[in-house]
């Protein structure tokens, strides 16, 4: 609480939205879904720029708006709609998707949390920023982006779960060290958004030649039905 | 002195949870369409089973008939711990949290095994059933009660809202997934939509209900009573907790004037919006509940987190 108290509401609001968006990605790990998915993948897009924004307000660094602005339209609204338009096209919008047990994967992505706690610690030592306490979160979202890749089957949630990777370390960028240089930072967004395109034709890909988005079927040599 | 207002304190509790029960009933009612019974019908369904016969089945032992005043002791006893208009009230320094959630389990005991005493399979089934549930809130609820105590340093209710109160607006993370989960707790614990329908007498779905099928007159009153008190304890938890603000620090009756209307402004808020989002949810299948119970865990572990994480560090 003492933490908390020295810190003006702008400031605790930072934290707050910062909880938000680790929550945002247990949501995605529990939404079984397609469209569900990328909903919530827009929402954490829609909090993270709202973040930036803040962060860009209480530091004074101009450049942060612009990169505020960029995840908003980009993550928030620009590849959401592809993925979400891709999902409808591929048909996918009522499939649920068999994962393994939802519980148990939720209290792994929970220790995954107090791991990127117990790393980030060190890290946290040596800043002076008041967003410092968040860099754990940051690293959380990435791991747990990255479990939603290993849970998940269907191609088009891997996207996602990358996706959210690269969120998280948008946001380590932004909390840890008020962002990268802008030139960094434009190229990351476009080759995002290069990626959610070429994606898409990747999934076209797939379905022509195993008539399905489960990954899983890769592994298969042979071509006798399952 | 101060005794005499944690009595009277009790005895709100006890008396207003009806009310409590009855305004949530016609809120759920307009927004349904219907025409609502007054505010005071809970009341009168209790006078009408207290005065109604009393029927036993033959099967029944004592713990069938010990169970309805075990029950419904905890429950006068739980709302004895709980805050409601004013803080230091001896009751509450006496007993803090961790008793209360020890009261609800108690209660739960009794009535999972005055079901099962019956012998009949509708009381086996729900006394079964409710100890699922149970088994996965409790945790659940135990977790947003430590996130709680970890913020306020304690858990004592009394002393903890006081800790709160004096810190004035913060915003905490931890305190909006707590709020949340024990939301989801409360609704769970109580036999709410989406997780039970207290209206119903489907065999496939009822949970409470199966477990009190056989009982009637005064029995039946006891027990709908404590259900009554053990949803407005949840609410006045929730209210109190998350929101104090007019909670009553001292004895002046000027302060236990505001907060008693602070209080009732604060339930009727809560209930009105459990009255919306019952209207606007279906009853759940029973197999969903453990994945509804696991998010509510869920939130309640990253209150927690959050806490260790953005708020003691710095």
């Amino acid at each position: 609480m003492t933490g908390l108290r020295g810190l003006d509401l702008t400031q605790q609001l930072i934290l707050l939205l910062a909880a938000l968006v680790l929550f945002t990605s247990f949501v995605m790990l529990a939404q079984s879904r397609l469209v569900g998915l990328v909903r919530v993948f827009a929402w954490q897009g829609v909090l993270l720029a709202v973040t930036t924004g803040l962060v860009a307000h209480v530091s004074g660094h101009a450049h942060l708006y612009i990169s505020a602005l960029l995840t908003l339209f980009l993550k928030g609204l620009l590849i959401p709609w592809i993925l979400h338009r891709l999902v409808i096209r591929l048909g996918l919008e009522r499939k649920r998707e068999a994962d393994a047990n939802r519980t148990l994967v939720q209290l792994g992505g929970a220790s995954l949390v107090i791991f990127s706690y117990y790393v980030a610690l060190p890290a946290v030592q040596l800043s002076t920023l008041f967003t410092r306490n968040t860099i754990a979160v940051s690293l959380a979202v990435v791991l747990l982006g990255l479990l939603l890749m290993i849970v998940r089957r269907k191609a088009v949630s891997q996207v996602v779960g990358f996706m959210s990777m690269e969120n998280g370390l948008f946001f380590a960028a932004v909390v840890a060290t008020y962002g990268m240089p802008m030139v960094v930072e434009l190229g990351i967004a476009f080759d995002v958004l290069v990626a959610a395109i070429l994606f898409g034709v990747v999934f076209l890909q797939i379905r022509a030649s195993i008539d399905s988005l489960d990954v899983d079927r890769l592994n298969r040599l042979n071509e006798s039905e399952p | 002195m101060s005794w005499a207002l944690a009595l009277m304190q009790t005895a709100l509790f006890v008396a207003g949870a009806p009310l409590l029960a009855g305004w949530i009933k016609r809120v759920k009612c307009r927004l349904q369409n219907r025409r609502a019974p007054p505010v005071t019908q809970p009341y009168r369904d209790l006078v009408r089973l207290f005065r109604k016969e009393l029927l036993l089945p033959e099967e029944s032992s004592w713990l069938f008939r010990a169970a309805p005043y075990v029950i419904f002791g905890a429950m006068v006893l739980a709302a004895a711990v709980v805050p409601l208009v004013a803080l230091r009230l001896p009751t509450a320094e006496i007993a803090d949290v961790i008793v209360l959630v020890g009261f609800f389990a108690l209660a739960r005991f009794f009535q999972a095994l005055a079901g099962m005493d019956i012998g009949t399979a509708f009381g086996g089934m729900g006394a079964s059933r409710e100890m699922t549930i149970a088994s996965l809130a409790e945790p659940a609820l135990l977790m947003a009660v430590f996130t709680l105590a970890m913020s306020a340093g304690t858990t004592d209710l009394s002393v903890a809202i006081e800790r709160i109160l004096g810190s004035g607006l913060v915003i905490r993370p931890s305190f909006v997934f707590a709020f949340f989960g024990l939301l989801l707790v409360a609704i769970a614990e109580t036999g709410r939509i989406p997780v039970d329908n207290p209206a119903t007498h489907l065999e496939l779905t009822m949970i409470h209900e199966a477990m009190v099928l056989e009982y009637s007159g005064r029995h039946l009153a006891l027990i709908e009573w404590a259900s009554q008190i053990k949803f407005m304890i949840y609410a006045v938890l929730i209210t109190n907790i998350f929101l104090p603000w007019g909670i009553a620090m001292g004895f002046g009756a000027g302060a236990l004037a505001l907060g008693a209307a602070a209080v009732t402004v604060k339930l009727a808020a809560l209930a009105a919006l459990l009255a919306v989002s019952e209207t606007l949810l279906a009853k759940m299948r029973l197999f969903s509940v453990p994945q509804f119970l696991g998010f509510a865990y869920l939130l309640c572990l990253l209150g927690m987190l959050s806490h260790v994480i953005l708020e003691v560090g710095g």
